[in-house]
């Protein structure tokens, strides 16, 4: 302690004598183009560089395991050959089930916009509900919490018999998938308005509409998009199993096609496919959050 | 019903929860002329807050009755626009929009969109931070804040501007220059104020009368003290004021020797 105090000391002088010579006055030079890209090229190359690192080393590794003649999976180079055509042609239609993968997540995509769509108007709008109304939420809570247990795949036989067609049993099992947290997050959300925030609706006698949308909504907004976060991760694992059971168009059903023809790079190129689509969802949902919300989540 | 401005009379307050009953406040009776500067001092837990939410109307008194301009207080208004302790600006609005709520629902039928926007930046202005209209709560420091919260209550224009605790999480020189902020804004527009606080000096610098409580449960009115200082006080010339001092010194005495705080309370 005393020791850094008496450094401290010995090197003010010099410090302040060196300030003193250096205070002459240059003109700026304007920055290059390469002054200033290099710091965003450094920042994308942070973000980039290690990860691409791990999945080289997993490719290698994998590569290693699979490449003798007696593995029972492909190594990636075998897939990527095997698989050329698909990876060439995404949208390729040759009639009935043989189709690209784009077509085919292109249909997956479009039974989760359409249940996703379903949940959020009905979790929001029940979440405001059960926030809202004590009664409502000493109802509807228990139920609620027993019923978001049920596997998504344990209603597909239930929403079979009742709609006696494939696609719209898919839709309604992304749709009681994701809509539990969506209504779970915006209860929460709303219960946990502060008091001043209410308060100051009061002082200014806002009516229920304008309490809803100036108020309620952007103050329960992080938490419910937090519900949404997690209902669109949701309804994209279930698609995938609900289509593998009810068959037609879509990236489950692909899987299961290939499975069945006991082709494993189609598989592998298929799971890269969904998981980047998973990945690519949620943060079109966390963008949309952000931007809505304007960062206050975090504050 | 008398012919104050504000009135308050008999409120008593008891808050019941399962059979447990407590009484906090014990038959209040205030009368606060227009443009009177009223200040409520008292221990913390004495019920200072929920007097002021019952003039507000965010509480409802147990009995007794407010009346403001012979009319009786039963809900919350903007005619009674309150500053929050903690400021309750909404986050996700600016600056701007948090001010611009308040005039546009206040004066949405009486005020043209024009006349709006000029009556919310004139009150920006006047608590000096038009420059900082664009800018969210999350990125100004506490005291722009309250200021922000101050702008918004007065926007409103209110009949009684009614401060909660307005400075208490403020450091000490972001006080100062609030309070004197607060005392020309005051001096200049002649509101009526009812001010929560528990600081002694801003109540003797900014009040025309304090208004004591006595320890709770049972608060009551324990003594009101006039402040014959003259406007506009300066709070350098005040240090040494023989006024000033005596004030000071009432309330210090009744806080102090007749109302010790009582941790147990």
């Amino acid at each position: 302690m005393s020791k850094t105090a008496l450094k401290t000391t010995e090197a003010a002088p010099v410090a302040a004598g060196a300030g003193r010579a250096a205070v002459v006055a240059f003109p700026l030079p304007r920055p290059t183009l390469a002054e200033t890209l290099a710091p965003k090229l450094r920042s994308v190359a942070t973000a980039v560089v290690p990860p691409a690192i791990v999945l080289g080393l997993m490719l290698l590794v994998w590569e290693m395991l699979c490449s003798s003649p007696g593995a029972s999976l492909p190594p990636p180079s075998q897939v990527v050959t095997d698989t050329w055509e698909l990876i060439a042609n995404p949208f390729y239609d040759a009639g009935g089930i043989d189709k690209g993968l784009g077509w085919h997540l292109l249909a997956s995509l479009q039974r989760v916009a359409l249940g996703y769509a379903f949940a959020v108007v009905f979790g929001v709008g029940l979440g405001v509900l059960v926030g809202q109304s004590q009664w409502a939420m000493r109802g509807l809570d228990p139920i609620f919490q027993v019923l978001r247990t049920v596997p998504p795949l344990a209603w597909l036989p239930l929403s079979l018999a009742a709609f006696r067609d494939g696609q719209p049993s898919a839709i309604f099992v992304i749709f009681i998938t994701s809509v539990w947290p969506i209504i779970i997050n915006t209860a929460v959300g709303i219960r946990n308005i502060p008091d001043d925030y209410r308060n100051v609706a009061r002082v200014l006698r806002l009516n229920g509409f304008e309490y809803f949308h100036r108020i309620m909504i952007p103050a329960a907004a992080p938490y419910i998009f937090t519900g949404l976060r997690i209902g669109i991760g949701l309804s994209w694992l279930a698609i995938v199993a609900a289509e593998m059971l009810i068959g037609g168009v879509g990236i489950g059903f692909f899987i299961w096609d290939a499975w069945n023809s006991s082709m494993m790079s189609d598989i592998i190129l298929a799971l890269v496919y969904v998981g980047i689509t998973g990945f690519l969802l949620d943060r079109i949902v966390a963008l949309i959050a952000n931007s809505i919300t304007r960062g206050t989540a975090k504050s | 019903m008398s012919k104050a401005y504000l009135s308050i009379q008999q409120v008593d307050k008891t808050f019941t929860r399962g059979s447990a009953s407590t009484n906090v406040l014990k038959s209040i009776s205030l009368d606060v002329d227009k443009g009177e500067y009223i200040s409520i001092i008292g221990h913390s837990g004495c019920g200072k807050s929920t007097l002021l939410n019952i003039v507000a109307g965010l509480t409802d008194a147990t009995t007794g009755v407010v009346f403001l301009e012979g009319e009786v207080v039963d809900q919350p208004g903007p005619d009674r626009a309150v500053v929050f302790q903690n400021h309750s600006l909404l986050p996700w609005l600016t600056v701007y929009e948090n001010v611009a709520l308040a005039v546009d629902k206040v004066f949405r039928k009486t005020r043209s969109k024009a006349e709006r926007h000029e009556w919310t930046m004139r009150n920006l202005e006047l608590v000096h931070m038009g420059h900082a209209k664009d800018k969210r709560p999350a990125e100004i420091s506490g005291g722009m804040k309250q200021r922000v919260g101050i702008a918004r209550a007065l926007a409103m224009e209110p009949k009684v501007l009614l401060l909660d605790e307005p400075f208490g999480a403020l450091d000490a020189l972001t006080r100062a220059h609030l309070q004197d902020q607060v005392m020309q804004i005051h001096q200049t527009l002649g509101n009526t104020v009812l001010m929560i606080t528990h600081d002694v000096d801003e109540a003797v610098l900014l009040s025309d009368r304090i208004v004591m409580l006595t320890n709770g449960p049972s608060a009551r009115i324990g003594e009101v003290l006039d402040v014959p200082l003259a406007r506009p006080r300066r709070r350098l010339d005040l240090v040494t004021d023989p006024t000033y001092l005596r004030c000071r010194s009432a309330v210090l005495k009744f806080l102090y020797e007749r109302n010790r705080f009582v941790e147990a309370a």
